[in-house]
């Protein structure tokens, strides 16, 4: 499936995973890979975006899922304008709904969306003309980060049926785990979340997860091990007492792999915290560690969901 | 060279455990007991057994004192792990379960080891240790409780303070369970109890001191109540001393949370008129409560919705309690008094005696999970021998306690300990 062989997307925007079915997250993920194969190759670029415009809202700090999106609709020949919270209006008092409004009237195709709180992307979409792709909204979801995982995931162990998938760490303020949890789901592999209860949502089971506060009990045969990244703020004494207490219960270092699959797989959505959530020893392994993947993975990951909500609903 | 079998006999056994009261006696070999019951008699012992006979006086596991503080390290010039241990021995308790005021606080998995290696150097009984809930007892921010839990402490409690945010309470509660480690609080609004030294009442009004509404202890006791609701945490209050916070008790005990209520001697047998010409030594926290409290106290130990009486062992210096009330240190010792002290609901018909050992004994080995308050095979031989009628007069200045300041000064007691043994070896005798 290529773009000049276009079947159409089933959405208009990209807001979450939670509203995606399995057609439609494979229908993203075979499109991803073949842009991942092109991504290898010396010619990167294509014009299948050419004349049509992308903005990068970013009203929180990022560095690689905005320079993700912004090399991905580069790739595909958009013109992308990146705007940061720091030098628009905002910072001048203007509302979310008055900051879409203005870019609207510019007339994107696709406007890509990181909000610090949870359903700004909903709201904005309710007000643009254009594609609204979700960059990470609040505590709720990242799903171009869950795509990429996936992606990730389908290229080194050939499917998601079925993989035991552990995720550990800030389950609570994590929009990458409800991303994660709502498209393993989907795809039927068995999800298990693992953190210090001070940081797992109540009710977390009605996620349709396993809920474990030890690690030795939640990698057990895990196929994937997926660590989170632990806020500063969050760790000296407000959810855990320190890092020294978080590191030696929860950080990820081989003697607690060791009862997770032989074959397992390391993931972290980045950036890393060292010797916090993660032992440098495993995140450099590259026999175990997909995270250098997980990058190259999610131009390619977005570079298809740009495709794909580009192109042109006919009815 | 095989050490010989000693025999008590002779005893009245009480074994709240089992919840037998019988005569007969206790073998012991290697500080373990080998064998207990009636069939332990003069007649049956084995060759070469050294006999003690114990003349029909009580035979009991020795007591758990689930909250003192010991002030070692760092304030050894109110209490010491030697004198604590000698005043422990007297009062029949031979395991004591230390706070974490000391100086620096235990708030730190090195330091319980080395209070751990103290302890075994100089304290006669046994010491277990409370960590701390909060860094520095201070309120703000989460101690290592799961360092402290692998470090061995027993449970985690900020002592006299309550934890006045009640999200840091919340998340504490939550983290606990992780380590299956109960959370001894002091049941009182901090801010309603600011600089209050005096129940709120009668007596507060006419000195003219500022008091603590007795409502302090029940807001406290129902917002924690509703935390341990939804986190499923473990969770004791220290002392309880009023009506209104038992009656909480019973209602979250009947909804089968898990939760547990201590209070200590002074509070069901004194109550707020000992504060009449501002006796300092009888300045505590929470404050000596009215009558009708005081009641309330017994009729909470009665139907077993308090569990635990504990000494609240807080020494503090003849200095700190010589001067004006309000500036006076609360605070009062208590391992040596714990038991005849609490005699008193015996002799006057309020609990029967196995009952009353119970609740140091059976609920405070269960709380911090220790094998110990039971008469038991294999276990180690941890008893007291003690008279529940020999009357006494208490003497501040002879207690054992490197402090002083007890609020039985002067008081007539009925009933005494003997003789005291840790791991089979007397500890103490009268």
């Amino acid at each position: 499936m290529t773009n000049s062989d276009p079947i159409r997307f089933a959405h208009r925007h990209l807001l979450d995973i939670a509203r995606l079915n399995a057609t439609d997250i494979n229908q993203i993920l075979s499109l991803a890979e073949h842009y991942a194969e092109i991504a290898r190759t010396p010619d990167k670029k294509r014009d299948l975006l050419r004349g049509k415009t992308q903005i990068n809202l970013f009203f929180e700090n990022s560095t690689r899922t905005r320079t993700s999106f912004e090399l991905a609709g580069k790739r595909l020949g958009a013109d992308v304008i990146n705007m940061s919270v720091g030098s628009s209006s905002v910072k001048k008092g203007e509302t979310l709904i008055d900051t879409a409004m203005t870019l609207n009237a510019m007339h994107p195709d696709v406007l890509v969306i990181r909000h610090g709180d949870s359903g700004a992307p909903h709201l904005l979409a309710q007000k643009v003309d254009c594609a609204v792709i979700n960059g990470g909204d609040g505590s709720h979801e990242h799903p171009t980060q869950a795509l990429l995982d996936a992606l990730t995931i389908r290229r080194r162990k050939g499917r998601l049926e079925g993989l035991i998938v552990a995720i550990c760490g800030d389950i609570q303020h994590s929009r990458v785990a409800r991303s994660n949890i709502a498209l393993l789901n989907i795809m039927g592999a068995r999800v298990r979340i693992v953190g210090p209860t001070t940081l797992i949502p109540s009710n977390a089971a009605k996620m349709g997860v396993e809920v474990y506060n030890k690690m030795s009990e939640g990698l057990k045969d895990a196929d994937i091990v997926m660590m989170l990244r632990l806020q500063t703020e969050r760790m000296q004494g407000s959810f855990v007492p320190s890092i020294r207490e978080y590191f030696h219960f929860f950080g990820l270092n081989k003697e607690k792999l060791s009862v997770a699959k032989k074959d397992a797989l390391i993931m972290h959505p980045g950036p890393m915290n060292r010797g916090v959530e993660i032992d440098s020893e495993i995140a450099d392994d590259l026999n175990i560690s997909a995270i250098s993947e997980q990058v190259e993975m999610g131009v390619a990951v977005r570079m298809a969901c740009l495709d794909l909500l580009s192109r042109e609903i006919v009815e | 060279m095989s050490k010989p079998i000693r025999a008590l006999i002779n005893a009245r056994l009480l074994d709240p455990a089992t919840n037998s009261d019988t005569q007969g006696g206790v073998l012991i070999e290697k500080g373990k007991i080998l064998d207990w019951g009636t069939q332990i008699t003069k007649d049956t012992l084995p060759d070469g057994a050294k006999i003690e006979d114990c003349n029909g006086y009580c035979l009991a596991p020795g007591l758990v004192d689930a909250h003192a503080y010991l002030c070692e390290p760092g304030k050894e010039h109110r209490e010491t792990m030697a004198t604590a241990g000698m005043a422990a021995a007297a009062g029949g308790v031979t395991t004591i379960n230390a706070f974490p005021a000391t100086e620096p606080v235990i708030d730190d998995p090195a330091l319980v080891e080395m209070v751990q290696r103290r302890a075994k150097n100089s304290c006669a009984v046994k010491v277990c240790i409370t960590g701390a809930l909060t860094k520095g007892l201070l309120g703000e921010e989460m101690a290592e409780m799961g360092l402290l839990s692998e470090a061995g402490v027993v449970a985690v409690s900020d002592g006299q303070f309550a934890i006045q945010n009640i999200n840091l309470m919340r998340r504490a509660l939550a983290y606990s369970t992780m380590f299956d480690l109960p959370i001894i609080v002091h049941a009182e609004d901090p801010a309603l109890a600011a600089g209050g030294v005096i129940t709120g009442g009668r007596t507060a009004t006419f000195m003219g001191l500022k008091s603590v509404p007795t409502c302090a202890e029940a807001i406290l006791v129902e917002r924690d109540i509703r935390l341990v609701k939804m986190t499923g945490a473990r969770w004791h209050a220290a002392h309880l001393s009023t009506g209104d916070a038992l009656d909480t008790m019973r209602r979250a005990k009947n909804d089968g949370l898990n939760v547990t209520a201590g209070t200590a001697p002074h509070y069901h047998a004194l109550n707020d008129l000992e504060l009449g010409e501002y006796r300092t030594f009888a300045r505590v926290s929470p404050p000596l409560r009215e009558e009708e409290e005081r009641l309330a106290v017994i009729e909470g130990i009665k139907d077993g919705t308090i569990d635990i009486i504990s000494s609240q062992h807080l020494p503090q210096s003849a200095d700190s309690k010589r001067v004006p009330f309000a500036q006076a240190k609360p605070g009062v010792i208590g391992l040596e008094t714990m038991l005849p002290v609490s005699l008193r609901l015996y002799h006057n018909g309020d609990v029967d005696l196995l009952r009353l050992l119970h609740t140091m004994t059976v609920a405070p080995a269960k709380l911090l999970g220790l094998e110990a308050g039971a008469i038991r095979k294999g276990a180690d031989a941890d008893l007291f021998l003690f008279d529940t009628e020999k009357p006494w007069q208490v003497d501040g200045d002879a207690l054992l306690s490197k402090s002083k300041n007890t609020a039985f000064d002067g008081h007539l007691l009925q009933g005494r300990v003997l003789k005291t043994f840790v791991r089979g070896k007397a500890v103490f005798e009268l």
